[in-house]
């Protein structure tokens, strides 16, 4: 009984996303945005305050990732004629992809990354660069984009896991700020003008033509959606598996104190190193698919500000959980592009809000629930 | 390669390396009293920069024209209005977040300086763009064999050079100084022994920015230009060279400082790949530094409590 009720209430809850989400990309006054945006902070508040979702029974995960997969596919499809909207949704799962990445690296080693954007600008590079010089199948582009991303982050791992604390942070943001100057005055990389390139192709399917199945036709956004809600899928998949099991409970005891966990025979560089490596390939392969979606890339898209972003969507989520990544990273991309006096405003509001949360609200949206590791009853 | 042409290289390595030195004492004062990392710092000289900017503005609007008065004015109010904000951001967004996790201490000042740097473009008059800045020193210059030794750099390197000993004879020598060595040396005790902890931490605050200032101010006066994200890479570098001397120690700031110029006017001189690479080069090197002496070339001396 217990079991259905959460079950609907997950449903319900996904569904009303969807159509929250729906109203809000197709809202065009500004006056309707701003209430649909003030809905949702009354939502949250009542929620947070009443405490509704706690009495509610858990539901089992791999149940709420399909009811999210559900209702993002169905989002994307009641949408499938808007470009700038389906776009905004592709961005979206883009920076999830990337966030998940850092979310391994942060939220669960407690390696904080300030060069996520230049990972992902590695992958987007890679795709850009073999794509114009080889015949590499574009699945197989995309491997490789994570890959050497991961080949990339090799080359910090001995800094990176020496230091700790302040000694540590200037390791990555040092990366990041060489890794655009490089960018910018490298000319066989195309200097601060960047590359071009050319859309996804896999066998006969064609990433920027039309959709048209029978019947049913569609933006061209969707042939990106259904790839990146794909690797989505896959990548969402590995984590939370990587959290429940015990590689999960090792990375958590390297997190909280390094001392405690090397007394009880855990060893502390191997696990840094396995998620500072699947954390830099998921923000290879997202940057790849991104550089391909957009067509072009310039060192100015992997610029350390936008490491930052990308930090700060982790924290606004609440660092060590997934859930929270995807709901912070779609109100930090969509936002500002619907609410347009934000554009100009958009990285001292960014900034603002994430002072703010440190101070007020330090755990962000929606913290981690803690562990159980007790089979519940 | 000509010995004028060397000079001017060793010149602007040691231009820049004053600059950095100034800009990694503040960080290395902010850590001794409170263990953290300010990364706003270098948006704070930014700031400094920028506010000397104006009060120039001002003055030419009011018509006073001597250099030598708007030199005292630009560099005295500048210096006053960034050390206010510097304890203002210490007294309201690092000093509330106390005994909160290091990592988001860091994160809060990073985003910190991001609100200034935004705060500078967006509501400073043509702030997106460079701005000139003002020559306020005398340029005459003297020529030795090819090389123009300029009056203004040799004043800035001085000024530079006496902040510098004065912060250490202050930090050393004064009961202020003896204060901030407390504070930083244990908390708790320097508490029990009757010091203000919040006006020691205000008052580092506004000092390290107040050198900040005139960091940026130099800044202004060498290149005669400044802009608003000039204190990204500013700051990250006097970052960098606070660490790679050991943080919270002042020789080790200074000498990081130079270290670094000296490294950027290598890879700018010495090295067979273009000059453009001579950032990519100086900061490679500080990561396989930090790979071989992971906590600075001067360690904190610090072992494990458990």
């Amino acid at each position: 009984m217990n079991r259905w009720r959460g079950a609907a209430v997950a449903a319900a809850l996904a569904v009303a996303c969807a159509v929250y989400a729906w109203a809000f990309l197709r809202a065009e006054s500004q006056q309707a945005l701003a209430i649909l945006v003030l809905v949702a902070v009354a939502a949250g508040a009542v929620a947070t305050r009443t405490r509704v979702f706690d009495k509610v029974p858990p539901v089992p995960e791999r149940l709420a990732q399909a009811f999210a997969l559900v209702a993002v596919a169905g989002l994307c499809l009641a949408l499938r004629e808007d470009d700038f909207s389906l776009l905004l949704v592709a961005r979206v799962l883009i920076v999830v992809l990337a966030c998940l990445g850092l979310h391994i690296q942060l939220g669960h080693a407690g390696i904080l990354n300030f060069a996520g954007a230049s990972f992902f600008g590695v992958g987007g590079y890679t795709a850009a660069v073999l794509t114009r010089s080889t015949g590499l199948p574009h699945l197989l582009v995309l491997v490789a984009g994570g890959a050497m991303a991961v080949l990339i982050g090799t080359l910090i791992v001995v800094p990176v896991l020496r230091t700790r604390g302040h000694y540590a942070a200037l390791i990555t943001i040092a990366f990041a700020l060489l890794f655009r100057t490089f960018l910018e005055v490298n000319d066989s990389l195309g200097g601060p003008q960047g590359l071009k390139l050319r859309e996804i192709r896999i066998g006969p399917w064609r990433f920027n033509d039309p959709v048209e199945l029978g019947p049913f036709a569609g933006s061209f956004y969707l042939n990106y959606l259904a790839l990146l809600l794909v690797l989505l899928a896959i990548f969402w998949i590995v984590i939370q598996r990587l959290e429940r099991s015990w590689i999960g409970i090792d990375l958590d005891a390297v997190r909280l104190d390094e001392t405690a966990a090397a007394t009880f025979g855990i060893e502390i560089a191997r696990w840094k190193i396995l998620a500072f490596t699947l954390g830099n390939f998921l923000a290879g392969v997202a940057g790849a698919v991104s550089a391909h979606m957009v067509g072009f890339i310039a060192p100015n898209n992997y610029s350390f500000g936008e490491s930052l972003v990308l930090v700060s969507i982790l924290l606004l989520g609440g660092v060590g959980n997934p859930w929270g990544v995807a709901l912070a990273s779609a109100i930090v991309v969509i936002l500002p592009e619907k609410l347009q006096v934000l554009q100009e405003y958009r990285f001292l509001l960014y900034a603002g809000m994430v002072v703010l949360i440190l101070i007020f609200r330090p755990v962000g949206l929606l913290p981690r629930r803690m562990r159980r590791l007790a089979s519940s009853p | 390669m000509t010995l004028g042409l060397l000079g001017q290289y060793v010149m602007n390595g040691v231009m820049l390396g004053m600059m950095y030195a100034l800009v990694a004492v503040g960080f290395t004062l902010f850590f001794g009293v409170l263990d953290i990392i300010q990364f706003s710092h270098g948006d704070v000289l930014a700031f400094g920069a920028f506010v000397a900017l104006a009060v120039w503005a001002a003055l030419v609007k009011l018509g006073l024209v001597s250099p030598a008065i708007q030199l005292v004015l630009v560099v005295v109010v500048s210096a006053l209005a960034t050390a206010a904000v510097g304890a203002l951001v210490a007294r309201f967004v690092v000093l509330p977040l106390k005994g909160a996790p290091s990592l988001n201490v860091l994160l809060v000042t990073l985003m910190m300086g991001t609100v200034l740097r935004e705060a500078i473009r967006l509501f400073y008059p043509g702030g997106s763009q460079p701005q000139r800045f003002p020559a306020l020193l005398p340029t005459t210059g003297y020529d030795l064999g090819g090389f123009n030794l300029r009056l203004d750099n040799l004043i800035l390197l001085a000024a530079g050079a006496l902040l510098i000993a004065g912060t250490h004879l202050f930090i050393t020598r004064t009961r202020l100084g003896l204060a901030i060595r407390a504070v930083a040396q244990d908390e708790e005790t320097a508490r029990t022994m009757g010091i203000d902890f919040r006006a020691v931490v205000l008052f580092t605050f506004g000092l390290g920015s107040a050198l900040a200032a005139f960091a940026g101010a130099m800044d202004g006066l060498y290149y005669n230009e400044v802009y608003f994200g000039m204190g990204l890479l500013l700051g990250v570098i006097g970052f960098a060279a606070a660490i790679i001397g050991g943080l919270g120690n002042l020789y080790g700031a200074v000498i990081g400082g130079f270290l670094f110029a000296a490294l950027q006017t290598i890879g700018a001189v010495a090295l067979p790949f273009a000059s453009a690479y001579k950032d990519v080069f100086a900061f490679a090197v500080v990561i396989a530094l930090m790979a071989v002496r992971p906590t600075g070339l001067i360690g904190e001396r610090a072992s494990e409590r458990v």
